[in-house]
């Protein structure tokens, strides 16, 4: 006769427990000192850089913020300040920040796994990957001065002229009022929202009674202004389209 | 009654003890058993799980940690030891900053020229720049790993939501912890990448002065916005240096080592670190 499964509680139960001390704490000092080898390593062989002082009379070009934010400073080109550096870095905080309270999926939880929670892992890695990483080894290397596009073999030169031959959205359509271009701007922009939170809320109708109404609103809308932003990007290398939506006060 | 002869040590016997090594055993024993080691040391060292538990429970260091925990969180696979060496190397830049504080002053005179004497003349001054720059800089990837191994392993689920709250922010200042220390060189990369990270707060909406809505807010100006706030000024000078010098020595840290402590301690409330139930 087969012994019937354990329940869960059981199961929690009987899992293995080993001592924190030594089997831990050995893990984390050898890492410790591998770590702190290879920190003194690399600061010995290679040396911080220090160029001339400071002077606000002379503009570096290209000049770049640090690293790390270079992936932000590469969508300046597709974006206005206000979006790129300001509302963009919000919301990424704001974001990563939900993610506990959106992704209400309950497997998954503390193990490595793909076909579980495929929707989640794409979303982030592609955040992740893509947006943040490509795009700030492209600023590294690949942004030279003018912040012009540079392969790596290519010299950076400082008098590359590049034609500025982009437009506006609604001008491609071959509306010339401003105001036209205006309303025709907004609704793009608004029914690509409009239109994305629709079609996903009927696409998932079933799980609006489980997971909530806000939680889905604010999901979508997350994920469509990721989407958003690579949609501007491949707008403007592949069409040379510059912004889709401009109004007196900001554009888009 | 004849007084008791003083006892003479027998030298055949100490040096047949030598010789076997026997000598070192009784060295330990009386060391261990005086008063000074018993009174520092509050158990003993033999491998028994009664120790084992007490080394952790009553080390003010190691008690962050359980006593015991699931065999499977110790796999480096699982963890990638990442937040463990982001904490390390955030150690390592607190040791090398207090060092470099020694021989920097935050004054636009002066910061260029210490930086030039610290890397010139200061002994091991060039070795601690340089551990404290690259430890920064390891330490912005590790966290960023960090935060993608937590993710992948669906650990900021319930009951663990908060404490992903809290790594957010620590992300956070942590890329703020890098930014600020970034203009401390005073040299043209200090200056100008800090310039073009400012420059972003220009266009705040509604509180910087070429942002969206600011036409709408009572005395933005380029003087008065939210870059100035930043920067104490509307260029990126000698203020800026002495506000990112505080901020970056002084007030990111004791946040940042605030919301770590919280961090840490959360861990253990939310049922240790996670794991396949």
């Amino acid at each position: 006769m087969a012994e019937a499964p354990a329940p869960r509680k059981k199961l929690e139960e009987n899992v293995e427990k080993v001592h924190v001390w030594p089997y831990l704490v050995r893990i984390e000092f050898l890492c410790a000192i591998i770590t702190i080898l290879l920190l003194t390593v690399w600061s010995i062989t290679i040396d911080a850089p220090l160029e001339e002082a400071a002077n606000p009379t002379k503009t570096p070009n290209p000049s770049k913020a640090p690293w790390y934010f270079l992936g932000l400073q590469d969508i300046l080109v597709y974006f206005d300040p206000w979006f790129a550096g300001v509302v963009a870095p919000v919301l990424i905080i704001v974001g990563l920040i939900l993610i506990p309270y959106l992704d209400v999926n309950p497997k998954g939880n503390g193990y490595y796994t793909y076909v579980e929670r495929k929707f989640a892992i794409w979303v982030y890695s592609f955040g992740f990957l893509v947006l943040w990483i490509f795009l700030i080894i492209m600023g590294v290397f690949l942004r030279g001065p003018g912040w012009n596009l540079f392969m790596p073999w290519q010299f950076w030169d400082p008098h590359k002229v590049v034609a500025l031959v982009s437009v506006d959205l609604p001008y491609a359509f071959g509306i010339r009022s401003y105001d036209m271009a205006n309303l025709f701007g907004a609704v793009v922009v608004l029914g690509y929202f409009v239109v994305g939170t629709a079609v996903y809320m009927f696409m998932e109708r079933k799980a609006i009674k489980n997971v909530g109404i806000t939680r889905m609103l604010l999901k979508i809308n997350l994920v469509l202004i990721m989407i958003g932003i690579v949609v501007k990007i491949v707008l403007r290398l592949a069409f040379n389209i510059k912004y889709i939506w401009v109004t007196p006060w900001f554009n888009v | 009654m004849a007084a008791k002869p003083p006892e003479i040590p027998n030298i055949a016997e100490i040096m047949a003890k030598v010789k076997s090594g026997a000598i070192f055993g009784e060295i330990a024993k009386m060391i261990t058993e005086s008063q000074v080691w018993t009174s520092s040391f509050r158990h003993g060292y033999a491998d028994t799980p009664r120790n084992r538990v007490l080394q952790i429970a009553s080390n003010v260091w190691l008690h962050l940690h359980p006593v015991k925990m699931h065999r499977h969180a110790l796999r480096i696979k699982f963890t990638w030891c990442m937040g463990g060496i982001t904490f390390l190397l955030f150690l390592s830049t607190v040791v090398t900053g207090v060092i470099l504080m020694f021989y920097y002053r935050p004054v636009g005179e002066y910061a260029y020229f210490d930086m030039k004497y610290l890397q010139y003349d200061v002994p091991f001054g060039m070795l601690m720049r340089n551990m404290h720059r690259w430890a920064a800089h390891a330490m912005v990837i590790t966290v960023w790993l960090h935060m993608f191994r937590v993710f992948l392993t669906g650990s900021y689920k319930p009951p663990r939501e908060f404490n992903w709250v809290i790594g957010v922010f620590l992300v956070t200042f942590t890329l703020l912890l890098s930014f600020t220390g970034y203009l401390l060189p005073w040299d043209q990369l200090a200056m100008w990448a800090v310039t073009v990270g400012t420059n972003m707060a220009r266009a705040t909406p509604f509180l910087g002065h070429e942002g969206p809505f600011q036409e709408f807010v009572f005395g933005v100006s380029p003087r008065y916005d939210a870059r100035s706030v930043l920067i104490g000024g509307s260029i990126v000078g000698p203020p800026a240096l002495l506000r990112f010098y505080v901020l970056h020595c002084i007030f990111i840290p004791l946040v940042a080592g605030a919301l770590m402590i919280v961090h840490f301690w959360r861990i253990r409330k939310d049922g240790g670190i996670s794991g396949p139930l």
